[in-house]
């Protein structure tokens, strides 16, 4: 067999399985709908702020609402020490100060 | 089939031919190649996912939230703040909330505690976050007791377990009535965590946010849009920790992209004057390469992706999840909806395939615009 041939034949297994994935995911979306539609009513019903990704400290645990020192809260000068600080950004209103227009 | 599509197909066969005849070090560049796709695309999906996750959901959170601020630092909000912002023109209900946090010593982690307003919660009773329950084995009827600020011990009968499909959002949550939270944490009435501010009109919420700073200089507004801004960039993809850790596999990746496109090997030379000697013209040398270098962006490419799209969304992201959990002992078990649209994909191909394909084509150029004598002797 020709290597062109074996290279096409890989190619188009290639699109095919990248296409399932993609069909797949489409399909699994629509499923998870009911999930999301839940995860609304929750946040609606308890009024949350925030998305439950690290609760380690306060300003990982609620990005949104944490003050803006509370990552160098333990003394003065004192630096971020939670992994998770690294990973979640700031609000953007601690970026760009509170009287700059957001975008 | 056409004499081009011939001709290209012949030149298909020669490109795997010399691939192949230099596998070592082309098999070295394809694991690499692939896991550096696989680690951008990865990154991306999960961001995406995570980003779209949220800009849905916190869609419904409260559109004014109004903390009080004291030496820089968030503060109880007294009471009376309510009845001057109900009097600013367009705003609605003005509610307070009561929320804080717990450490529990016995699994060190932190908890979320809040008394709803939307859900009624009998007193000496709790209804726990399914991280919490599994982290401590609760189930319904156990009895949960927390350390209260006087250092007396607090008991509470669990009444139930938050759904685990929500866990995205109430993970680490305890909700309990406002009385017994007021009395765990020594709260006095009067104080409250923060205010909700209710708007009818949408467009009026930043305007109505002004007039509250303007009446309470110590105030601090967040609106909605701010929430939803936070999570935008907190997960913006090209952010955060996730591409610094990837950083090692993406320099590796361009010392080879750099590799290629800073010069070619004596042998790849030595290959280019010879193809010339035999009457091959620029065009097809050039034609040449780019198969090469087509075959193996080409094959990273969908390696890496279909690689990745497992990894988070059927995985879910085992490689990425230690990264963002830090020292949480309650890290939330969610699932993530699989967001990936064509343009995504669009994206992550120009920037994978499309350099390296040039970076390999210009170098040869150089070469095969030679004269064959020259390049064998250079």
């Amino acid at each position: 067999m020709r290597k062109s041939t074996l290279f096409f034949t890989f190619l188009a297994a290639a699109v095919l399985a990248l296409g399932l994935v993609l069909a797949e995911a489409r399909v699994r979306m629509r499923g998870e709908l009911p999930h999301l539609r839940q995860e609304v009513r929750v946040v609606q019903t308890l009024g949350l702020t925030d998305l439950c990704l690290a609760t380690e400290a306060r300003h990982t645990r609620h990005p949104s609402q944490a003050d803006w020192h509370s990552a160098f809260q333990s003394h003065p000068g004192a630096l971020d020490h939670f992994p998770s600080g690294s990973v979640l950004l700031p609000p953007e209103r601690v970026l760009k100060g509170y009287g700059a227009p957001l975008r | 089939m056409g004499p081009l599509f011939a001709k290209q197909r012949y030149l298909l066969d020669f490109a795997l031919s010399c691939l192949w005849r230099r596998r070592g070090k082309n098999l070295a560049l394809l694991t690499v190649y692939t896991l550096v796709v696989f680690a951008v695309a990865s990154v991306m999906f999960f961001t995406q996912a995570l980003k779209r996750e949220a800009a849905l959901v916190l869609g419904a959170t409260p559109e004014l939230l109004v903390q009080k601020l004291t030496l820089g630092r968030h503060d109880l909000i007294p009471a009376d703040y309510t009845h001057r912002i109900r009097e600013i023109r367009g705003v609605g209900q003005v509610t307070g909330r009561l929320w804080g946090y717990y450490y529990d010593p016995q699994v060190r982690a932190n908890y979320t505690v809040l008394a709803p307003q939307g859900v009624e919660v009998p007193e000496r009773t709790v209804l726990v976050g399914a991280g919490i329950a599994r982290v401590r084995h609760l189930t319904r009827g156990a009895t949960l007791t927390f350390q209260g600020y006087d250092g007396k011990p607090y008991s509470f009968q669990v009444r139930g377990v938050l759904s685990p499909e929500s866990e995205l959002l109430s993970a680490d949550l305890i909700l309990m009535s406002a009385a017994d939270l007021r009395r765990l944490f020594g709260l006095p009435e009067g104080l409250y965590t923060d205010l909700t501010v209710a708007v009818a009109n949408p467009r009026e919420v930043s305007t109505v946010a002004a007039k509250i700073q303007e009446l309470y200089p110590d105030t601090r507004p967040i609106v909605r849009e701010e929430i939803r801004r936070t999570y935008e960039a907190a997960f913006d993809w090209r952010a955060g920790i996730l591409l610094a850790v990837l950083s090692g596999a993406l320099l590796a990746f361009l010392i080879f992209a750099w590799d290629k496109a800073a010069g070619l090997s004596a042998e790849e030379r030595r290959e280019i004057g010879l193809l010339k000697a035999l009457g091959w013209d620029t065009a097809e040398v050039l034609q040449l390469k780019f198969w090469e270098g087509a075959v193996v962006s080409l094959t990273a490419f969908f390696l890496g992706t279909v690689g990745a799209c497992l990894h988070v969304f059927v995985a879910p992201a085992p490689l990425f999840a230690p990264v963002i959990k830090g020292w949480s002992i309650l890290y939330p078990r969610f699932r993530l909806t699989p967001f990936i649209s064509l343009f995504d994909l669009g994206i992550l191909f120009f920037f994978t395939v499309v350099p390296y394909t040039v970076a390999t084509i210009v170098p040869v150029w150089r070469a095969a615009s030679m004269d064959p004598d020259q390049v064998m002797r250079s």
